[in-house]
């Protein structure tokens, strides 16, 4: 463990260089105390109210290593329940989803209610005075709340609120939550993939304005070729694009985008005759919100990095990506769609096929993503290149979406927490 | 010209194994030769295997312009995650004909897609469902559902060749 005390970052501020210590990509220790330092101290996305609209809807997950089931229970509350039997630790739920008043654990019985509470024990006359069913109901992580409608929870029960957690990033929450006074949903169909590759170099890739071009070559010549003007894209024009650090290791990318928006950005590629629907889409929109606002919801794309996982790109459509380590070089990743719950299936449509221009493990972009994350940790086995660099921007007053500012907020964040004395304790004790 | 009235299952075979002996080898262009003009090529979502791509989030949907335009990608030199390509192979198997839907046949078969690249293996396993029309002599792929039994694209990470 001594290297642990290694350094992780070099932020010389003063000299404007940022550097990463490229064992954080690669070290199973570094990853053994990420589970600790970040996973089990962060507030997590769980799911979006959306996937359990009426009460007895369930899905059951993984988040943090941890087999969860989200459960909108028979008095409607959301929950959130540790998938294993209190009795000897069996799933109590193999589904992946569905309606059920009750989970029966299948290895001897033990049934509970769908708000985790413990309602049937075959047998239970054998069983001594001093066990109760009410001990023995379902666990729950420590914390769990939703912002407009993302959830999240968190397993450790000093954490603060989720409001205060997510800082600065309601702002970008919000524009998404906005483009429907109906609300927003998941679409059915979730990309499950995965890359053999470090998380955390995914979560530079998600807001790297920087890599946009040159990984992206093949994407932008498909735009050309489908009549696509990728002269309003100008990254370099302050006032059409802004990176910004959020807080609490959370930062966002906001510009000016040359792709079309399903929500209301017309181009030529969607049809002449869809022009009209368009602009009264966005007339909506100006008349909710005004001006700047219906301009910024409709025109602008946003790259959302909310600390340590969670990715809400509202860029040719809206996705919602969530991974977690596995080993310290694979990574297993959730990607859905997000759309108003009130689109006609004519707009529905039109928002899935933009969205896989794009997105997704069989996109034209994703997949060139994996391969540069993959093909960074294959390089990572050069030990003799200790660090990575991330200084771009580092003396500009206002950083590009093409400058580093994102990065350096996240890794802020998660050095902060990887050096907390408490942290050093527990793995001493360790 | 014969005409393609009742194609035999041996007819199309042919035209399956043809097809992945051309994209095993990478010649995309003449494996564009096999599609009609309006052809679709998707692959549904893992966990909605009998998705519709108008409400449901596939991994591939592509129309025709999509699949022309996949196939100048990945034969040109931006296509990171298959240049170099990968080696894929394919096994076809268990082909039937069920049945026709008035202009088409509709066709289904097993697949097991290898590909290797960079020393790992990956097998893609499922089946295609075909809806061949009948041009002159000749079957063309209207269109080709490639419906996964990998509950996950775990490890596989993409599908960044034609599958």
């Amino acid at each position: 463990m001594e290297h642990l005390n290694e350094r992780l970052i070099i932020d010389d501020q003063q000299a404007g260089l940022f550097r990463v210590n490229r064992r954080a990509f690669t070290d199973p220790d570094i990853f053994a105390q990420e589970q600790r330092s970040v996973f089990d101290k962060c507030w997590l996305y769980i799911g979006h109210e959306s996937e359990v609209p009426h009460a007895g809807d369930f899905r059951s997950r993984n988040i943090a290593g941890r087999p969860i089931i989200l459960a909108r229970s028979d008095d409607t509350q959301l929950r959130v329940l540790l998938n294993t039997c209190t009795h000897r630790g069996a799933l109590v739920c193999r589904q992946k989803s569905g309606n059920a008043r009750t989970f029966q654990c299948p290895y001897h019985a033990w049934t509970f209610n769908n708000r985790g509470q413990l309602v049937g024990v075959p047998g239970e006359d054998s069983y001594s005075d001093a066990f109760t069913r009410e001990s023995m109901g379902l666990k729950s992580p420590a914390k769990l709340d939703s912002y407009r409608g993302f959830i999240f929870a968190c397993f450790d029960p000093s954490a603060g609120s989720l409001r205060d957690y997510l800082s600065g990033a309601t702002e970008y929450l919000d524009l998404v939550a906005d483009q429907s006074e109906m609300g927003m949903k998941i679409v059915a169909g979730q990309q499950s993939y995965s890359a053999r590759a470090n998380w955390k170099l995914l979560v530079e890739n998600s807001y790297d304005g920087y890599h946009g071009l040159p990984t992206h070559q093949r994407y932008f010549t498909f735009l050309e070729d489908i009549g696509v003007d990728l002269k309003r894209m100008n990254f370099s024009a302050p006032a059409r694009q802004a990176a910004r650090d959020l807080g609490n290791g959370h930062a966002v990318v906001e510009y000016q985008s040359a792709w079309g928006r399903p929500i209301a950005h017309w181009v030529p590629p969607f049809g002449e005759h869809r022009r009209p629907h368009f602009d009264e889409l966005r007339r909506k929109f100006e008349t909710r919100f005004g001006a700047e606002r219906a301009r910024r919801i409709c025109e602008t794309s946003r790259n959302l990095g909310i600390f340590p996982n969670l990715v809400i790109n509202d860029i040719m459509a809206v996705t919602i990506r969530t991974f977690y380590p596995v080993a310290p070089d694979y990574m297993e990743v959730n990607a859905w769609a997000l759309a108003p719950v009130d689109e006609s299936a004519e707009d529905s449509a039109l928002r899935l096929d933009n969205f896989l221009t794009f997105l997704g493990p069989g996109g034209f972009a994703t997949p060139d993503d994996i391969e540069m994350l993959e093909s960074c940790q294959r390089g990572f086995a050069n030990r003799e290149v200790a660090w990575s660099d991330i200084s771009r921007g580092m003396k500009r007053e206002q950083p590009a979406i093409t400058d580093e500012l994102q990065m350096r907020a996240f890794w802020r964040r998660w050095n902060q927490l990887m050096t907390e004395p408490h942290v050093r304790r527990a793995s001493k004790a360790a | 010209m014969s005409v393609i009235q009742t194609p035999t299952r041996s007819d199309v075979e042919d035209l399956l194994y043809k097809e992945a002996a051309l994209l095993d080898e990478w010649r995309l262009e003449e494996w564009l030769e096999l599609l009609t003009d309006d052809a679709v090529y998707q692959v549904p979502p893992t966990d909605v295997p009998e998705g519709d791509a108008r409400n449901t989030l596939f991994i591939i949907a592509d129309d025709a312009v999509r699949i022309r335009s996949r196939v100048k990608q990945l034969l040109g030199k931006s296509a990171w995650a298959e240049n170099p390509h990968s080696r894929t192979r394919r096994m076809i198997s268990n082909v039937r004909i069920l049945g026709s839907d008035g202009e088409d046949i509709i066709v289904t078969a097993n697949f097991a897609v290898h590909r290797m690249r960079y020393e790992s293996v990956d097998t893609y396993v499922g089946r295609y469902v075909y809806k061949l029309a009948r041009c002159g002599g000749d079957l063309k792929i209207r269109e080709r559902r490639a419906i996964l039994d990998n509950e996950a694209l775990r490890p596989h990470g993409k599908i960044s060749f034609i599958l």
